[in-house]
């Protein structure tokens, strides 16, 4: 048993709130792993990206070999995009559908490469994320869509969001909350067959 | 026991929390920097333990000595090129000894992802003569962390601790001990051993270099050493070194071979012999620059063992490895990837100064006087305004290493270039921008230091200066630059005219002038924005 997942995203946009997220309810539900990240010139705007390994047996490599990904969480089409080589022909690729453009940005394009792959979901998370009180939430939007899919029991999720955000007011552990139930809802709608190629697409 | 989620760098840091130093040392350097951010945030569970960002890594390595001299553990932390910068005192300080444990934590960057290159930081430990632990995963960083303490104070020696970005920056579950506490003070009372007099030093260098084979003892014995030989008459065998072993293990198919794994140096002679002694040919997989490799023949001595690595072409003569650069070592098929990223659609986004960020403004007024003075040259520094070299047209022309915009600067003015400018950060000025500055002040070099004063280290995620940026002024000032040509002024855009004006004026000047650009970082402003709103 064990998941290999790609987090991608910009920086500011919250990946390694996402890493903790699932690194702490592994490690609560008692599998081993490993999780490894970019910092550095990240900071200023550039891509960031984290692997998030989980096992019921010892890891090795902190990096993630080449086509061995179960799932890609992108924060961002193109950031999510720029991994897919890591990506498995039945891993899933999820992500948030609101472009931060840079210069050759062509959003329609690569909207229509992700939708081409046999497993994605493009969600709005953003606009999700304010209905649930905060546009910065797209990051717990993400990962409640993805828990279905995920090793890892939903209570296991929920309470390392609480720890996340344990310094924080109730409110804002309250919002987080409710943004991934959102995702959640949007995650168990997916049914894939995994015979079937060509994914499905929620609004 | 307990367990912990860390990076590698914070395993490190608790690993020497809890072997009871009086003292942790740094100068912020990725990958480096969260091992001293660690300490920070754990300062209150730790009472008594001195922490501090230093001005440099020099003078960190040396308060660290300082503090093992009277008999309190202490430990030092930095990214390799730092250990450049504190090499006379690392190198010296094989040579004395220390009292208490002392511990070096360096933190390599192969792939360079936010260095200037890709130095392997165990050819210093080598050159020291100093023994080097290299972990291969986060319990390790921790074990070998309160080892090397150990070690230290057995041998008499500073320890080196080598992580590599991949270890540094990735989390894992590792399990703690009990916590030692920390040692009281003793006066030191051994003056010779400390005092390197020619006469001194010839003696203490006589005993470093006789300790070596107690070392290398040491190395061969150690439970971080794993040679397993399977019996199954492989002739083909691997020296994995630190986080190589892990992308070798990655491959369960090439697990089964003779393997010797090294967390320890000096290299284990006696198990690099035992490996090798029916082998044809060995691998070596490190995670660095090629150094088993080039060390392996003159200690197994074996002309009919081909070594092949990086050396070889193997694996890459640079950058960092994976566990799909090793299969491929070994003339395996790596997995070929289901989807190939389109690289037409996905484009560089490169990293960028901050909205609102005050050394865009600064760069904008030298822009807007380029054409005025064409001869004019900036050389820049390490730090956030490095970025200005992304700006079209590039708004820097150098970037070399801590406090070398200074330097080049007023030696290109020296050469007789006209309009010399040198642009540097606050906190790399006071690093190593300052002995330059004395003798262009001392001589009136003919050149122009522009100082970005944000009053923090921006580009590792804002830690602490060792001075209010107000007292640079004073201080060049003393040094005897004319006052009316060090400057203040504030890059923002409204005064944009007035700041322009300023350096032109500057810029015409034949002799050194100092203009200070200060602003508050732009990051700074709204982490304290957030507290007070929060507050």
């Amino acid at each position: 048993m064990k998941q290999d997942i790609i987090l991608a995203g910009v920086g500011g946009q919250g990946i390694l709130s996402i890493a903790f997220v699932l690194v702490n309810s592994a490690d609560k539900k008692g599998l081993y792993c490993k999780q490894s990240e970019v910092h550095g010139m990240s900071q200023r705007g550039g891509p960031v990206f984290a692997l998030v390994r989980m096992s019921d047996k010892p890891i090795y490599s902190d990096l993630i070999p080449v086509g061995e990904a179960d799932m890609i969480i992108g924060l961002e089409p193109m950031e999510a995009l720029r991994y897919v080589n890591y990506l498995k022909q039945d891993g899933l690729f999820f992500t948030d559908n609101t472009p931060i453009r840079v210069g050759g940005y062509d959003f329609e394009r690569i909207k229509s490469a992700i939708e081409a792959y046999p497993y994605n979901l493009t969600v709005d998370a953003r606009h999700i994320a304010s209905e649930a009180g905060n546009k910065l939430a797209v990051n717990m939007v993400m990962v409640g869509a993805a828990s279905p899919f995920l090793l890892i029991e939903r209570a296991y999720l929920e309470n390392s969001i609480r720890t996340l955000f344990a310094r924080k007011s109730e409110d804002v552990i309250k919002v987080n909350l409710t943004a991934f139930e959102k995702g959640v809802e949007l995650g168990m709608q997916l049914k894939f067959e995994k015979s079937t190629s060509g994914g499905k697409n929620l609004p | 026991m307990r367990t912990e989620i860390l990076l590698g760098d914070e395993a490190a840091a608790l690993g020497a929390l809890h072997a009871g130093i009086g003292g942790s040392f740094a100068y912020p350097g990725t990958p480096a920097t969260e091992l001293q951010e660690y300490m920070f945030l754990m300062k209150r569970n730790y009472p008594g333990v001195y922490i501090e960002w230093s001005a440099n890594e020099k003078a960190a390595y040396e308060a660290a000595l300082g503090m093992s001299y009277i008999w309190k553990r202490a430990i030092v932390s930095m990214k390799h090129v730092g250990l450049n910068v504190a090499a006379d005192a690392f190198i010296n300080s094989a040579v004395t000894g220390v009292n208490a444990g002392m511990v070096i934590m360096v933190a390599d960057d192969p792939g360079m992802h936010s260095s200037q290159n890709e130095q392997d930081s165990r050819f210093y430990a080598e050159f020291a003569r100093v023994p080097c632990f290299e972990p291969s995963n986060q319990q390790e960083a921790y074990d070998m962390t309160l080892e090397a303490f150990r070690f230290s104070e057995e041998v008499k020696l500073p320890v080196m601790i080598r992580l590599v970005t991949r270890l540094a920056h990735s989390r894992a579950i590792i399990t703690t001990e009990t916590p030692v506490k920390h040692t009281p003070l003793k006066k030191g009372h051994d003056w010779k051993k400390w005092t390197l007099l020619p006469a001194n030093a010839r003696f203490r260098f006589q005993k470093l270099t006789e300790l070596q084979p107690e070392l290398a003892a040491y190395s061969n014995k150690s439970a971080f050493q794993k040679l397993s030989i399977p019996e199954n008459g492989a002739s083909t065998g691997v020296i994995a070194s630190g986080i190589g072993y892990n992308y070798l293990m990655e491959n369960s198919d090439l697990a089964s071979l003779p393997i010797l794994k090294i967390g320890v140096y000096p290299l284990p002679g006696n198990l690099l012999k035992s490996l090798t002694r029916n082998l044809a040919e060995v691998m070596i997989i490190e995670n660095g620059y090629p150094f088993v490799e080039s060390r392996l023949q003159s200690i197994v001595q074996n002309p009919s063992l081909k070594v092949r690595g990086r050396l070889t072409g193997d694996l890459p003569a640079t950058g960092e490895l994976t566990p799909d650069l090793v299969r491929k070592a070994f003339g395996k098929k790596t997995k070929q990837p289901a989807f190939t990223v389109p690289e037409n659609l996905v484009v560089n986004r490169p990293p960028r100064l901050c909205d609102g960020c005050a050394h865009k403004e600064v760069y904008n007024i030298l822009d807007e006087i380029r054409e005025e003075f064409p001869e004019m040259t900036v050389f820049s520094d390490i730090g956030c305004y490095t970025l200005g070299a992304l700006r079209t047209p590039p708004s820097i022309e150098s970037c070399v290493c801590m406090g070398a915009s200074v330097g080049m600067a007023k030696g290109a003015a020296n050469g007789g270039l006209t309009y010399s400018v040198a642009v540097i950060g606050d906190s790399t000025f006071l690093h190593s921008g300052i002995p330059t500055l004395l003798k262009a002040a001392g001589d009136n070099s003919p050149f122009t230091i522009i100082i970005l004063d944000n009053g923090t280290v921006g580009m590792t995620g804002g830690q602490d200066v060792p001075i209010p940026g107000e007292r640079i002024e004073k201080f060049v000032a003393a040094l005897g630059v004319p006052e009316e040509h060090v400057k203040v002024l504030i890059p923002i855009r409204i005064h944009h005219e007035k700041n322009v004006q300023i350096m032109r004026e500057e810029l015409k000047y034949r002799g050194l002038s100092v203009i200070i650009a200060r602003r508050e970082c732009i990051q700074l402003v709204k982490t304290k924005l957030k507290k007070q709103k929060k507050s």
